[in-house]
Parts: C-alpha cells; structure tokens; sequence
C-alpha cells in the first residue's frame, strides 16, 4: 500500500486521501462488503470495531461498534447514499446509542470511497470526508477517533525516544 | 472561513510544524484546554527539553502561545479558524493513512479459497 495523495482543505473542512493497493478493484471491494473485513481496517487494534448491522444496498444502513481498552463501548452507524459495487460507495457516518440507534444530536461526516483500476494491474482508492464544521471535528476527535490516533502516535513516541 | 490569510511562509511553518507527531499531539492537548510545559513534558517519553523545543516550534508557526505564571510556563492553543481546521484535518489524515496501512495488510493476506 502507497498513500499517493493527500490533500486538506481546510475552507471546506474536506480530506482527501489517495493510495493505490496491488490487488484488484474487486479484491479491494470486499474490505467494505465483508464486515468481517470491515471491522478489521475501521478500527484499530486498540479499539476494534464490530460490525452487528451491514446493507450497503442504497439506503442501507451499517451499525458498528469499537471496544475500548477499558471495554467501553462506542456505537457508530453508517447510512447507505450512494452505491456503485465495486466502485462507489458514498456514507454518512454517525454515533449511536448503546441500542445502535442514531444519535441525530451528534454530528454526522460524509465519507466517500472511490476504486478504480490501476492501469498494469492494482487499484486506486480515494477516500473523501467531508466534515460540516470544526466544532465536529474537535468533537470527533475528542470521542473514540482520539483513541486510536493516540494508539498510532505511542508507536511514534518510542521511536522519538530512542 | 479564508484560506489566503496565510501567506506561503507562514503556511510552511504550519505545515512544518504539525508535521510532526508529538506536536500534533501537543496542539490537540491545548485545543482541549490550557497545559503546562511541565504537564506536558510527563506526557511523553523524552527530555523536558525537548519537550520545549516542540512547543518552541508550535509557538514559531503561530500555533500556540506561552506565557508564565509563577513558575509555570502555560501554553495555550492559539489557532484561527484556518489553523485550527488545518490542525484538525491532520489528524484525520494520520486516521486514514492507518486505516489504509490496515488495508494494505488485509490485503496482504493469502486469499481464502471460499467465503463463508
């Protein structure tokens, strides 16, 4: 895997990031069409992710929730907009209660996933969030999303320590 | 929200400065709340020195300010709209790059000859 291109736009609180995987489109696909994929990559090792709930049919909707270390539980949900197998797929993504239900309070981002072939063989993965406001994407962070980046930067405070 | 209220120096020392891991770590602290050098210096396996050498470089790029009380040096998050989102989106991204490592080993994997 080779992240190709990141871009931040921080007048449209939008990410893009851009990487390219040997393996084919349909081979790619299945990291978002099997859950048991799925909840192998959202997460991180720290704090997995289970997948109860899964219909990436238009409208579906996905539920999910991340085991913290401490066994505390964080529930998200996706909601199926837009869905092109195995090309698109377009995602709102929220929290939930502890009964998977949404929590409309909470703030919702976009996500969107793009494959495509790479000419000789692979894919092209571009994966766009788009966040509605900073106050969202402080909160995100404050809640579960920290966890795992703190889990990714430990990694890099013992490099840093030696 | 405008995005040219930076000029290119200024977006370099931005950018420099959060390209770094415990600096991003040290702003997301201060987004959170005012913290000591010395707070800040237990919070991660190195020197205090180099500790304020981070924070040094957070203050160079506008990113945070320091000011002394008593015997504590506070430092305090100091981010317009722009930064903070740019502080922000950064995190994001180190999210996603280790979504897609994790993707990367997934796929990695000998392909199993039937699904369940």
């Amino acid at each position: 895997m080779t992240v190709t291109h990141v871009q931040r736009d921080p007048a449209t609180l939008t990410m893009i990031v851009r990487a390219e995987f040997d393996a084919d489109v349909a081979r790619v696909w299945q990291l978002w069409a099997d859950p048991r994929k799925l909840e192998r990559w959202w997460g991180p090792p720290t704090y997995p992710a289970t997948v109860r709930q899964h219909d990436l049919s238009p409208g579906g909707a996905v539920n999910y929730f991340m085991t913290g270390p401490q066994g505390e539980k964080h529930h998200g949900w996706w909601r199926v907009l837009e869905v092109a197998p195995p090309q698109l797929l377009v995602v709102e993504d929220g929290f939930a209660d502890e009964h998977g239900a949404p929590n409309m309070a909470m703030p919702t981002t976009r996500a969107r996933f793009e494959l495509t072939p790479r000419d000789g063989g692979g894919t092209h993965v571009t994966i766009t969030s788009t966040f509605q406001s900073i106050e969202q994407m402080e909160q995100l962070l404050a809640m579960g999303m920290e966890e795992g980046l703190k889990a990714a930067m430990g990694q890099m405070d013992a490099l840093l320590a030696g | 929200m405008v995005v040219d209220q930076l000029t290119p120096d200024q977006a370099d020392r931005v950018f420099h400065a959060l390209a770094d891991r415990t600096r991003r770590d040290i702003v997301r602290r201060v987004l959170g709340g005012e913290a000591s050098v010395s707070a800040l210096g237990r919070q991660y396996p190195m020197s205090l020195t180099a500790v304020q050498k981070h924070v040094a470089v957070l203050e160079l790029a506008g990113l945070v300010t320091k000011t002394r009380r008593g015997r504590e040096q506070i430092v305090r998050a100091d981010l317009d709209p722009v930064r903070r989102a740019t502080a922000l989106l950064d995190q994001f991204e180190a999210l996603w790059r280790a979504r897609m490592d994790r993707m990367g080993d997934l796929l990695a994997e000998p392909e199993q000859g039937a699904t369940k």
